[in-house]
């Protein structure tokens, strides 16, 4: 495939991702952040929330496997969780944080464990939608095109 | 036998002999004991001047007593020798008493004068006597005068004076009766208001023009008056000898209580009656005393009269003092009371004002048909005009009761010309017209002044230039005063004292417009004043540019005025102002300070030193890359601790994030405070949270951050962010 179609595919691609609601506006801040001096800021932001996510969720599962779950623990891991998606601007694992968040106040366990699931699915979906992204940007590289803004 | 015998004269008679020879005896006593009775008395009165008179007398007697002593031998038969001793003593005799008798013509007449030189000098000591009386009686009555004078100058009160000089009289002179008649209101009749015997003198009234009166009143001396003219019957008549009565007019000033109008010379009447059946009479002295009292109460009277004037003058004043200070007060909460509406105003009519125009230019940068573009366009044109108004009315009526002052600054003279030639050549190209600026050598680069109205000043007279010339040119031209050409004939009273460190920065802007006519010129100045022209009328503007320029310039110390040589033939706006002059130490400052104060904003802050606290690193690093894109120099911590521990001086900027629960974030804001006790030191303080509420922003405000952020944060809203904080120091976005 020549540059223009791959880069044709990318747009089209990250539009969707806007358009079902993955990413949102500060998404688009963040691709703004990047320059000459900061060639890879986006990548980096990712992979960072990635392994920070992954933390996050290893900490609520064992959270909430516990006998007595202390649930100020617990809120305090999703409210970073709300935070970091937040920030990368992954809007849907950011609105089960914040329902997670409310059944933690309820302290309502049946209501956190299925939070945890949603979130888990979430991430994992936003997860595989930034990885293909990533790849596609890649593609345009190496056939010597440039990301389109 | 003849014997030397003498026979006596006469025949021997024996009775007659008898009484010849006792008598004899007895004159020789006589004789004998007179001169010693003179001695004995001359020599103990000291003063007599005539001893040797008195020893010839005495030696007159003497010899005189010997002679009839001695004829006491001659009764009978006596020897020759008694004969010779008689004859002896008759011949001393008659010798002395030649003698004395001769004395005597001369020493009678000498003794008569001395009588009367006695006499006369008991006449002169009884004259004496009677003048030392006089003089003494005089002296009484002086004293009595002096004492009458203190009496009733002691007193400021109109009614203890008239008293005391009634009763004062009445003592002095053993007056009977003592009177006073004022003048009552009308002026036409005399009103018994003092007496010294009647308390309560019933209100006789007599007409002011009885001759007898008239004939007071028209000397000033006491005049003796009848006792039976109507101001003097004051005593129910009686069986009695009147006494003497004098009449005396005393003068009235003005006194408020006595309220007569139009009489020049106001007279009171001072009745003064002697003891009835004595016989006494009006002594000079005495008339001249009363002369002397009546004029003493005059003045004492004049100065009761100051006094009340005197003191209800100062009520008055005290009066309008408090009237004055109410008006005071109530004019500074009048003040006041404008000042908070302008200020409340002011902040809510340009929210609104700003809310209109920033969406109406946001709405210009989407896609919109033509029609939309022209109604925005005109929004947009309409609310700018709306807001230069606002600023222009709350800038004068700031600049209207002197609270406006000038913000001096360094700031870069020519940069300032070249922006204001920036700014007016898009509209002077679109009307054609040509702008030149012409910057003398000798103008300093730099300069102390208030940039922001300098150049409001000269962009109001540029703009106006520009606003009434339809075509030609317009040529601005800026040097330096000197003294010859800071005198100008439109400006006498201008006096501009160059020293060393201001100058006077003179600018001419000359157009080829429609120019002003002669009497127009004087209401330029004048608020919300326009001319009628037809041509000035389409070109809006409230009248008030003019206005707010005169006081700017007055506010810089300077003039400024128009010159115009009639309609048609164009016009030159002339100011002068007085800057300071820059010296080397404030300019490596300026590149810093030139761009804060143009507030376009910072589109980069190089090496601007960050310190980021964020517990979430997703987070952390994206607000590291944000500030990173803008220049800044991030460093990141991720506790409260770490920061603390981290922040230093040279950290101009704390971004924390606080989210609920973290309450760290206050508290490293009061631990941050406490760190940096001068204000200078200490970094801003800026709170992100993703926290919409207002207790949020009311808990940050409370440990004194310096601004609260939003997130989600964009590029643009980072960047406009910092700029504003740096230049504000302040920031709290509306939430």
């Amino acid at each position: 495939m020549d540059v223009l179609q791959l880069q044709k595919q990318f747009v089209d691609y990250r539009a969707s991702l806007y358009h079902e609601g993955f990413l949102d506006e500060q998404f688009t801040q963040l691709q703004e952040l990047q320059d000459e001096n900061n060639p890879d800021f986006v990548v980096e932001v990712v992979s960072l929330f990635f392994e920070d996510s992954e933390r996050l969720l290893n900490e609520l599962t064992k959270a909430l496997e516990q006998q007595s779950i202390d649930f100020k623990r617990v809120d305090a891991h999703v409210h970073q969780l709300k935070g970091s998606s937040s920030s990368i601007g992954a809007q849907r694992v950011q609105k089960v944080c914040i329902a997670f968040r409310n059944y933690c106040e309820e302290q309502n366990i049946e209501g956190c464990l299925k939070c945890l699931q949603q979130v888990k699915h979430e991430y994992s979906l936003v997860k595989t939608k930034f990885e293909t992204m990533f790849q596609l940007e890649q593609q345009i590289l190496t056939a010597g095109g440039s990301i389109p803004v | 036998m003849e014997c030397n015998c003498f026979e006596p004269q006469w025949p021997a008679d024996e009775l007659l002999m008898k009484y010849q020879y006792i008598s004899d005896f007895f004159i020789a006593l006589a004789y004998f004991s007179i001169p010693l009775e003179l001695i004995y008395f001359v020599k103990k009165s000291a003063l007599f001047p005539y001893r040797w008179v008195l020893v010839q007398f005495g030696a007159f007697i003497v010899l005189c007593g010997a002679t009839h002593l001695i004829n006491l031998w001659t009764f009978t038969m006596h020897s020759r020798g008694v004969e010779v001793v008689m004859t002896t003593a008759k011949v001393l005799t008659a010798v002395v008493s030649c003698a004395t008798a001769l004395m005597l013509v001369h020493i009678i007449p000498d003794l008569l004068s001395v009588k009367i030189r006695e006499l006369f000098l008991k006449n002169k000591a009884a004259e004496l006597d009677r003048e030392m009386g006089l003089i003494r009686t005089q002296e009484e009555t002086g004293r009595h005068v002096r004492m009458l004078t203190h009496e009733i100058r002691s007193t400021l009160d109109r009614h203890t004076i008239l008293k005391t000089t009634l009763v004062e009289l009445g003592r002095t002179l053993s007056l009977q009766e003592c009177a006073l008649w004022m003048p009552t209101c009308t002026g036409l009749e005399l009103q018994l208001s003092y007496t010294l015997r009647q308390q309560n003198p019933v209100g006789y009234t007599v007409p002011i023009h009885l001759p007898v009166i008239n004939k007071v009143f028209s000397s000033s001396h006491a005049v003796k008056i009848s006792p039976n003219c109507p101001v003097a019957r004051l005593r129910p008549a009686g069986k009695y000898i009147p006494g003497e009565v004098v009449a005396v007019r005393v003068p009235l000033l003005h006194l408020s209580n006595f309220q007569i109008n139009d009489w020049p010379e106001r007279y009171a009447l001072m009745v003064l009656m002697l003891p009835s059946d004595s016989a006494r009479q009006w002594h000079i002295h005495e008339l001249e005393l009363v002369e002397v009292v009546a004029d003493q109460v005059a003045v004492a009277l004049s100065h009761a009269a100051i006094l009340e004037e005197s003191m209800r003058a100062r009520d008055l004043l005290m009066e309008q003092n408090v009237a004055l200070d109410l008006a005071r007060r109530e004019a500074e909460t009048a003040i006041r009371a404008r000042n908070d509406f302008l200020a409340v105003m002011n902040h809510e009519m340009r929210t609104p004002m700003h809310a209109i125009i920033a969406l109406s230019s946001l709405l210009q940068e989407t896609e919109l048909t033509p029609e939309q573009r022209l109604m925005v366009e005109t929004i947009l044109k309409s609310s700018n005009l709306l807001t230069t108004l606002i600023n222009d009315v709350l800038d004068l009526s700031r600049l209207e009761d002197g609270s406006l002052q000038l913000d001096l600054e360094t700031f870069n003279l020519y940069a300032l010309f070249r922006e204001v030639l920036n700014l007016i050549k898009p509209i002077a190209s679109v009307k054609k017209l040509h702008v030149s600026l012409n910057l003398a050598p000798d103008l300093p680069e730099y300069a102390v002044g208030d940039e922001k109205r300098l150049m409001q000043t000269i962009l109001n007279i540029v703009g106006n230039a520009v606003k009434f010339s339809k075509e030609g040119s317009i040529s601005i031209t800026a040097f330096v005063a000197k003294s010859e050409s800071l005198r100008d004939s439109q400006a006498p009273e201008f006096f501009p004292v160059p020293s060393d460190n201001h100058f006077y920065l003179r600018v001419q802007v000359k157009d080829s417009g429609s120019g002003i006519s002669p009497q127009d010129i004087p209401k330029l100045f004048t608020k919300f004043a326009q001319t009628q022209s037809t041509a000035t009328r389409n070109s809006g503007g409230s009248g008030l540019g003019l206005a707010i320029c005169k006081r700017f310039v007055n506010l810089m110390e300077g003039h400024i005025w128009i010159e115009s040589e009639g309609l048609g033939k164009g016009s030159t706006a002339i100011f002068i102002v007085k800057l300071g002059i820059a010296d080397r130490l404030n300019k490596s400052k300026l590149p810093f300070m030139s761009k804060v104060s143009t507030n376009h904003g910072l589109t980069a802050f190089p090496g601007l030193k960050v310190l980021v606290m964020d517990e979430n690193g997703v987070s952390r690093m994206v607000t590291k890359g944000l500030l990173v894109h803008l220049g800044c120099d991030v460093t990141m911590v991720s506790s409260s601790d770490e920061c603390l521990r981290v922040v230093s001086q040279e950290h101009k900027v704390v971004l924390m994030d606080v989210c609920v629960p973290g309450i760290d974030g206050y508290d490293i804001a009061i631990r941050i405070r406490e760190k940096f006790t001068k204000r200078r030191e200490r970094p801003l303080l800026v709170a992100l949270t993703g926290n919409t509420d207002k207790v949020a922003k009311e808990n940050c405000m409370r440990v004194g951050m310096d601004g609260v952020i939003l997130k989600p944060v964009s590029l643009d809203k980072m960047r406009s962010i910092l700029s504003d904080l740096l230049e504000h120091r302040l920031l709290f976005e509306a939430i």
